[in-house]
């Protein structure tokens, strides 16, 4: 449980992936099994629990200690499962510490009653930092930031294998894994990877770049719309029907329509979307579907969900990875067209014959679904399907982003190589409050997009020019007379109700400093109002 | 028996004895200070006679010059002076080098002025010393059942755990330049660290003094000096103090992963308001436990409580019919101050 409690505990203060990385990585070697399987499947979700509710952690604790000091303690610290890893009064002549693997092994098997009475001689034989990691597990809240993507990059890290590997195995195996370490310690041979209804590693564009389409012949092109959903892969293999995103997380539980209407045999790759009879709705609403643990009804029937296909991996039992792009898109127009499922269509290639008229295509998508499009997606009608992101046989090609000028007006303090800059920024837009004044209205926040050289420019500003401070966060002077303007870069905008703004922008970036531009000439809102579909 | 409140009361610059006319720890000048330790809030300059240990007289005179007070008398632990019927004597309080209670006797009374104190072994300093007393005047900086820190070779471990994890990044210790930086220092040493440990100006000074009284820290160097490259500090060690090591400051270091060593890391919150990575709970005061078993061990007739988080300490006290009363002192620092 220390190493465990050590490992969330860092995990936790460490803002980037690169750290956390090496954290997983070094936990996985040091570890033993099954300790460290328990840990791998705790942090990825495999593992939740619910064997204690906060108010019996309440009640265990003000039994060994007066209510008024724990109510002061709580109140100073604010998480309840913290408060009582901080002041839990340990009974001296406690057990050893448990393994995180006893802890699993006793819920597993325990009543309800019998874990609350384990619950308190855990707590007695571990310091704060195990408390908190246990009680963290049994409430089920470890949040700690890490994806089921980044553990199986650590995997990957820990055995000297590419990611792809790790994806194509992942899903027969089950906690604690101790055939998947086994292997990436070279003590046994490649897990099987023939799962039915397994994962299997997706392929991946690059961004083209303008220089590359004098070298591209258009000839060895396909182009279909690059959908604006998520990417996933729909398989129905000897009766296991499965959606998988495109790191491989099993995302069927939120989508249970979908499932329903998989009744091929064979592994679709295609875009999650929200399909309104054949008609695509915005990003926005398939977001109230996404993240969620189950689906009820009204939602169901508010945000149908659909797939639009672009590839085939598996046809009935036969395996079409090897095959060219034409291949598979024959076998996959013939396939979808058995399949006859409301909820799944064919997503449509665009003819083309030169780069110019795609480039005017996509500068001028048709009325339809093909203006939510995010840009196109090139594709060489040779290239077999290759897990990873090969160069060279499929390209995306993004529609311009959008641009708005904003003025600058809190600034946060980053990390690592940035400790010393402050190099967050939120930055907002003008709008006419209740008297009629133009006030900034915060409308996004970027921590790139700028040179090193810039950085250092805008950390001047901000320290020059700072008004107020919270913590890590300084507020910068913003008036119509005076401030600093960026222009933003950002590829869609949705309405957003936790924003005071009420839009929220994707993917913003600072595409350019305006230092001559004055703040009152910086957009309003409605100019980003209007941008909203 | 006489009130303790005329041997010792708090007044506008801090606590005074009428009947000794001096002050303890004054917190603006005074004629006559006792001074418990040389930490800015407790110790300053301008009095016109300062009594303090020969270790805290160096730092004053260190941090604000030859000149800092009219003049000084140094007092050993265990030495006492007396002057029209009050006797005043230190004993060690374990927070910092030369750091003491004041014990002020008179009319037969006995209190104790603790100052800030430690329960637990410091390298580099003496350790805590209970005295019996009437009253016993404490802080409470942590005086919440959450600060029970742990083990200062655990915390130390967890540092060079990272330091061998994370050889391409510099960690940066945030460390008070008195007391903390060179405590961090030498408990590295004691846990074998030999590597050249480089330092902020700020503390270098300080650093000179606790060697010249003995306190060995090992091979330290200017973190500033000139022609150094990014890549020198990668893989090691820098102490700073914490405001330097948040800013521009530390700019000059490898990607640089912030390490704060502060008893107020005991809590996540703190931590991640100040964007650290590693906390170190290493702290210069007592705890919750430190706090409340030097009351059950000395159990004085009243306990006065100077400044910090007194209610839950008062609430303690009643749970236990210990007479006590929160003084609710100020200008001395709580929070982001030398804790």
């Amino acid at each position: 449980m220390r190493a465990f409690a050590n490992l969330l505990d860092r995990l936790a203060f460490t803002p980037q992936r690169n750290g956390k990385l090496t954290l997983l990585r070094d936990f996985m070697r040091d570890t033993s099994d099954p300790e460290r399987g328990w840990a791998l499947a705790a942090l990825t979700g495999e593992l939740v629990f619910d064997a204690a509710k906060p108010a019996f952690i309440r009640k265990a604790v003000e039994a060994r200690m007066d209510a008024e000091l724990f109510a002061l303690s709580y109140d100073y610290v604010g998480d309840l499962a913290e408060t009582v890893a901080l002041v839990w009064p340990a009974k001296p002549g406690a057990n050893r510490e448990p393994d995180l693997s006893e802890v699993v092994e006793a819920l597993r098997s325990a009543s309800r009653a019998q874990v609350q009475k384990l619950l308190e001689g855990w707590l007695d034989a571990l310091d704060a930092d195990g408390r908190w990691a246990l009680l963290k597990l049994l409430t089920g809240g470890l949040r700690v930031g890490v994806s089921a993507r980044l553990a199986k990059q650590a995997l990957a890290a820990m055995g000297g294998v590419a990611i792809e590997e790790i994806e194509e195995v992942w899903h027969g195996q089950h906690p604690p894994y101790e055939d998947l370490f086994a292997w990436l310690e070279k003590r046994s041979d490649k897990p099987s990877a023939d799962t039915p209804g397994r994962f299997r590693p997706v392929m991946l564009a690059q961004a083209i770049e303008a220089a590359d389409f004098a070298r591209l012949d258009a000839a060895d092109f396909a182009a279909e719309w690059k959908w604006d959903g998520i990417r996933v892969q729909a398989v129905n293999e000897r009766g296991h029907r499965r959606l998988f995103s495109r790191t491989g997380d099993d995302i069927g539980t939120s989508f249970p329509d979908v499932l329903d209407f998989l009744s091929f045999e064979g592994v679709i790759d295609g875009e999650l979307l929200v399909l309104d009879a054949g008609r695509l709705r915005s990003f926005g609403d398939l977001q109230q579907r996404l993240n969620r643990k189950t689906a009820d009804a009204k939602l169901l029937a508010k945000y149908p969900a659909g797939i639009r296909a672009y590839d085939l991996l598996l046809d009935g039992e036969e395996d079409l990875r090897g095959f060219t792009f034409r291949e598979r898109r024959a076998r996959l127009e013939a396939f979808i067209g058995r399949a006859n499922s409301p909820r799944i269509d064919l997503s449509p290639l665009q003819p083309f014959s030169s780069w110019e008229e795609l480039g005017e295509l996509r500068a001028h998508p048709p009325d339809g679904d093909a203006l939510l499009a995010e840009g196109l997606m090139l594709k060489r009608w040779d290239s077999v399907y290759e897990a990873g992101r090969p160069k060279g046989p499929w390209f995306k090609w993004k529609r311009d982003p959008h641009l708005i000028d904003a003025v600058l007006m809190y600034a946060q303090r980053g990390h690592g190589k940035r400790s010393g800059f402050y190099s967050d920024y939120t930055f907002g837009v003008w709008r006419e409050d209740a008297n009629g004044e133009r006030q900034l209205t915060p409308v996004g926040k970027a921590y790139f997009g700028f040179t090193d050289e810039e950085l250092k420019q805008i950390d001047k500003f901000v320290r020059d020019n700072t008004i107020e401070r919270y913590g890590p966060v300084r507020v910068v002077k913003a008036t119509r007379d005076f401030g600093l303007v960026f222009e933003v870069a950002f590829e869609g905008l949705q309405r957003s109700t936790r924003h005071k703004s009420g839009v929220a922008m994707r993917f913003p970036r600072i595409s350019r400093l305006r230092w001559d531009k004055p703040a009152r000439d910086a957009d309003e809102l409605a100019t980003l109002e209007r941008m909203l579909d | 028996m006489p009130k303790p409140e005329s041997v010792l009361c708090p007044s506008p610059a801090g606590l005074y004895c009428p009947p000794g006319d001096f002050h303890i720890d004054p917190t603006r000048p005074v004629a006559r200070a006792v001074v418990t330790h040389g930490h800015a809030d407790h110790a300053r300059a301008g009095h016109g006679t300062v009594v303090a240990t020969p270790e805290t007289l160096a730092i004053m005179a260190a941090r604000y010059g030859e000149d800092f007070a009219g003049s000084t008398e140094a007092l050993r632990y265990g030495e006492t002076l007396t002057r029209d019927g009050v006797e005043v004597s230190f004993a060690p309080a374990g927070h910092i080098l030369g750091s003491a209670q004041a014990v002020v006797r008179a009319k037969g009374l006995t209190v104790v002025v603790s100052g800030d104190y430690k329960r637990r072994r410091d390298p580099t300093c003496a350790p805590f010393e209970p005295v019996a007393c009437d009253v016993f005047v404490t802080e409470a900086t942590f005086g919440i059942p959450v600060f029970n820190f742990p083990h200062d070779e655990d915390e130390i471990a967890r540092l060079l755990k990272s330091v061998a994890q994370f050889d391409e990044r510099t960690h940066l210790v945030g460390a008070y330049s008195l007391g903390k930086a060179q405590r961090v220092i030498a408990l590295l040493r004691k846990a074998g660290y030999g590597e050249t440990i480089y330092i902020h100006g700020a503390i270098e000074s300080l650093n000179a003094l606790y060697e010249r009284f003995g306190i060995a820290l090992g091979p330290t160097a200017p973190a500033t000096a000139e022609k150094t490259k990014k890549s020198d500090f990668a893989g090691r060690i820098v102490v700073a103090p914490p405001a330097s090591a948040d800013d521009r400051w530390s700019r000059r270091f490898a990607d640089p992963l912030s390490c704060f060593a502060s008893g107020w890391m005991r809590v996540r919150a703190r931590a991640r308001q100040r964007q650290v990575e590693l906390p170190l709970v290493i702290s210069d005061h007592a705890d919750w436990n430190e706090l409340t078993s030097t009351l059950e061990e000395i159990r004085p007739g009243e306990v006065w409580i100077t400044h910090g988080n007194e209610d839950a300490l008062l609430r303690w006290c009643a749970l236990k019919g210990q007479p006590a009363r929160a003084l609710s002192l100020v200008g001395y620092d709580q929070d982001e101050g030398e804790s």
